[in-house]
């Protein structure tokens, strides 16, 4: 027999090697549809004045003359960095309950609930920001928890209940921030929430990291260390899932619920746990972005979920669940978004440029289903080699007759 | 051209699995109307070669003959096209589905995309009827017994009207008497001139109703025999390649203090309003292996669920070395010095994802020497886990990082007993210990447990194998419908007693 030969050092790399190729595939995949979509709505434009700007993106931007006059030029950039955070975030969320077996499609909820949490502290009780950010979690978490027990103790699908929960939090936070145009925290003249930098700078996510200023450099305003946060949290996401005791019994519960019971893990507890940290996350999130100024909120127009919950979706399966793939992953869909907007808005209004956006976030989903394909053809040449000799037996039978 | 002499041939075949040549150069010929039995030990390659066949897997090297022609069976419908049915080691059935929809999955009969069912129904019952395997076709798979599944898969392959049958391991999960009953089925089905490949570790079973069995041998072809020219001895040396001690040696028990003591448990039924365990007393001491025998679906596995606390009792009470753990967590009961080698080793045994390594510490993960402030020590785990698969000779193609999935069914539960075993329990509780084992590895496994015994453990044994229950206990209680009718002493019953007792026609006061 032959004798062990694969390293399983080798193998891993292997199989992130096949996510990342499986995620780039995608992502051209996506493209070429989007491209395609440009060409039937307006071919003529579709490549200059549609495909390039979503390609550029921020980075349209950098190098041009007028706005380096005013230093502005990287400032686009800065707006996918502050975009970014968020979209890792809510990934991240997505990313964590899937491996523990739930599908989290609640992080838009989270994310809302937690914006509220952030917000009040900011503008009503003017605490600091890591205060507010640390609300923001615990508010995202408890909306979290709520799925989290009804699957755990009435056996309700985790899927059902947030979707609800969604929408309840959605209706929720409008409600208390309007209270018909009296709500404390909202700014009827804007009819949005107060913005941070009047009301209370102090819970402004800084945006000072050892002494870089990072508006200096980008000049965005609602540019912060958010982004380094969310890059922390991601690494502090992998360690729990792969070297932690806590993470080997929340994935023995996602895989098989009845075995991590026979091990004495508390499965209800487990799940309740999985769905609370995938909350903590979203909110996080939502805190990340709203804290640092990146928008207010407007309760009467915001009666759809932020896309942030959604595109979490995405960030997490082109990441193949990977907590820092999301980090690539939550950048790059931040990037395509920030494109959608640099598309010229005389051919391609800004509702094209979401659904072509859109229609490369859709299909970024779909990486897990390329990998599949990728590990076959790597084990192709095995294939062509069953094709000869089963030649060489057909011609052997031949001969004998 | 005359006829072929054999139905199917696989020639040559080889299959590679990432570290492990799972098939090495193995032929296997099937002559029509024959019964062919596959023997070999745990992961030497059987359920692979017939996932070759029926196009699960496809081969690096090799090829496979029907009736003397070069056909190419790239999946299962393929396979299905070619008349060969397959019913798996561990089944393939929709749990939440009826007997009638699963068998009629994928051939549905139907007008305009409309089910027609009733036509279906009839063929299914007419089959039923004919080769007597009793099934109701309205049942749902999830509620019924794994014999009653078996038999779903039997007529699954019946009804699409296959002339080559494959069984993997069909006896390793019925009863003594289902196993009587498929035997009879086998012999009709081989008699009607269809051709029939049969996997079991069981070599009695072999040679009551094979024609002729191919041994293989960690992946490679060894030889063909004709079972009426051979004995159990024989095959049994082909196939591990020494002599293997039926008997288990052990001295005579000398029980210590009590460790289990179970006192009135009743636990109620999940699927009738009666009980399923009814007041049952026993007590267990140290040096003795206590065996719960029985027919299989008369509580055995609701008082185990109950003992190990996977299910709530609803009165009684057990004490664990004087210790009360009626109420107790699984991890507190599992600290108190509890062991379970688990009857499914699917459900309850293993995270089928996970690496063999994590599955070693699966009941072990927290303790202080796999773990520092809830960081796991990867390379204490692996070397724990190393040790386990040199010492209970575990096979697998990686090692301990081979995925617990891709493992044969027997080193699968070589590892469960490995890990509960090496516990060093108080009490061990072993259900079915040996389900799906090689005679070699039954042969290990079983010293393995009289090594407890001796080293003043107690052992709770819960068989349906009465070869297992005659050999390795030291007591024997007879359990039937939640009750305990009986209790024995293994060297002064007989077989034919016992089963007057475990089949409720007789009973004594306990
Ligand atoms: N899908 C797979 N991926 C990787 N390795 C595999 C796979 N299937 C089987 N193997 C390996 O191939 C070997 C043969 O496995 P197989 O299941 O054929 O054994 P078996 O003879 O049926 O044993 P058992 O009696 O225990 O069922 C084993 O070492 C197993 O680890
Ligand atoms: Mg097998």
């Amino acid at each position: 027999m032959k004798k062990k030969n694969t390293s399983p050092l080798l193998e891993r790399t292997k199989g992130g090697l096949t996510s990342v190729i499986a995620a780039l595939i995608c992502i051209v995949i996506g493209l070429i549809f989007g491209l395609v979509f440009l060409f039937i709505l307006d071919a003529e434009h579709a490549w200059k004045e549609g495909f390039v700007p979503i390609i550029q993106a921020g980075f349209r931007n950098v190098g041009n003359e007028t706005l380096k006059k005013v230093g502005m030029n990287w400032a686009t950039v800065g707006q996918e960095i502050v975009e970014a955070a968020p979209l890792i975030m809510t990934g991240l969320s997505v990313a964590f309950a899937f491996k523990t077996g739930l599908f989290n499609i609640g992080a838009a909820g989270q994310y809302t609930v937690g914006a509220f949490g952030g917000l009040f502290c900011a503008i009503v009780l003017h605490l600091p920001w890591w205060a507010c950010l640390l609300v923001a979690t615990l508010f995202g978490a408890l909306w979290g928890a709520i799925p989290g027990l009804f699957k755990a103790y009435l056996n309700i699908n985790e899927v059902i209940t947030s979707i609800m929960f969604n929408w309840i939090g959605l209706y929720a936070v409008n409600t208390l921030i309007y209270n018909r145009g009296n709500g404390v925290m909202y700014n009827l003249k804007q009819s949005q929430t107060y913005a941070l930098k009047d009301v209370s700078p102090r819970s402004l996510i800084p945006s000072k990291l050892f002494g870089w200023d990072m508006y200096g450099t980008f000049k965005y305003g609602s540019i912060s260390i958010a982004i380094f946060l969310a890059i922390l949290v991601a690494v502090v996401i992998l360690v729990i899932l792969n070297k932690t005791t806590f993470g080997y019994e929340l994935k023995a519960c996602g895989h098989n619920a009845s075995a991590a019971k026979y091990a004495g893990i508390n499965e209800k507890r487990s799940i309740v746990l999985a769905m609370v940290i995938a909350g903590a996350l979203a909110g996080f999130g939502a805190g990340l972005y709203y804290l640092a100024g990146g928008a207010q909120w407007d309760p009467q127009n915001s009666t759809a979920l932020p896309s942030a919950g959604f595109d979490g979706i995405s960030v997490a399966l082109l990441a193949s669940l990977n907590p820092v793939g999301c980090i690539f992953s939550g950048l790059f869909i931040s990037h395509l978004s920030t494109g959608g907007a640099q598309m010229t808005q005389i051919y391609f209004p800004s509702e094209i440029a979401d659904v072509v956006s859109g229609i490369i976030i859709y299909l970024c989903a779909f990486s897990s289903l390329f990998k599949g394909k990728i590990l076959s053809l790597l084990s192709r040449p095995a294939k062509a080699k069953e094709k000869a000799t089963e030649q060489t037996a057909k011609e052997k039978e031949g001969n004998e007759q | 051209m005359k006829l072929a002499d054999y139905v199917i041939e696989m020639l040559n075949i080889t299959k590679i699995f990432p570290g492990i040549k799972a098939n090495d150069n193995i032929t296997l010929q099937l002559k029509k109307g024959e019964i062919h039995a596959l023997l070999g030990e745990n992961g030497a390659g059987k359920s692979t070669l017939m996932s070759v066949l029926f196009g699960l897997y496809q081969p690096e090297e090799g090829c496979i003959k029907k009736n003397g022609e070069v056909v190419e069976i790239r999946n299962p419908n393929d396979a299905n096209a070619l008349n060969i049915g397959m019913v798996h080691q561990h089944f393939k059935l929709v749990e939440c589905f009826s007997v009638l929809d699963n068998i009629i999955l994928g051939v549905e009969p139907n007008k305009m995309g409309f089910l027609q069912k009733a036509d279906a129904r009839k063929k299914v019952l007419e089959l039923s009827e004919r080769y007597g395997l009793k099934v109701d076709p309205d049942a749902i798979v999830e509620d019924i017994s794994v014999g009653m599944q078996q038999r779903t898969e039997i007529l699954k392959m019946l009804y699409r009207e296959n002339e080559i049958l494959i069984f993997d391991e069909p006896t390793a999960v019925l009863t003594p008497q289902e196993i009587d009953e498929l035997m009879q089925i086998m012999k009709n089905l081989a008699a009607e001139g269809k051709s029939i490949l049969f996997i079991s570790h069981k070599l009695a079973e072999i040679m009551a109703v094979a024609d002729r069995c191919t041994v293989l041998r960690k992946g490679k072809y060894i030889g063909t025999v004709n079972t009426k020219d051979t004995t159990v001895e024989e095959l049994s040396a082909m196939m591990v390649g020494r002599q293997v001690n039926f008997k288990v040696d052990k001295k005579p028990s000398e029980p210590g203090e009590v460790v289990l003591d179970v006192q009135h448990v009743t636990v109620p039924s999940k699927i009738h309003k009666n009980n399923a365990v009814k007041d049952v007393s026993f007590q267990v001491r140290r040096g003795e292996i206590v065996c719960l025998a029985g027919i299989e679906g008369n509580g055995q596995t609701q008082f185990v669920h109950a003992l190990t606390g996977l299910d709530n009792l609803s009165a009684g009470t057990i004490t664990l070395c004087g210790k009360d753990i009626t109420k107790a967590s699984i991890r507190n009961r599992s600290k108190a010095g509890m062991s379970h080698i688990p009857e499914d080793r699917h459900k309850h045994g293993l995270v089928l994802d996970y690496s063999l390594e994590q599955n070693m510490v699966l009941q072990r993960y927290w303790e202080p020497q796999f773990q520092r402030s809830g960081f796991i020590k990867f390379d204490a785990v692996r070397e724990y886990s190393d040790r386990l698969i040199e010492q209970y000779d575990v096979r697998s193609g990686q090692g301990s990082v081979t995925i617990a999935r891709s493992m044969s069914g027997g080193n699968q539960q070589k590892a469960i007993v490995a890990r509960e075993i090496d516990k060093d329990p108080e009490l061990l509780i072993a259900v079915q210990p040996t389900r799906g084992l090689d005679v070699g590895a039954i042969e290990y496994i079983h010293q393995q447990i009289v090594a407890v015994r001796d080293a003043g453990k107690a052992v709770l044994l819960v068989s349906l194998e009465l070869d297992e229950v005659m050999n390795l206990s030291d007591r024997i209680l007879v359990m039937y419908e939640g009750e305990i009718v009986g209790q024995f002493d293994p060297k002064t019953v007989t077989v034919e007693e016992l089963g007057l007792y475990m089949a409720g026609a007789k009973r004594m006061e306990v």
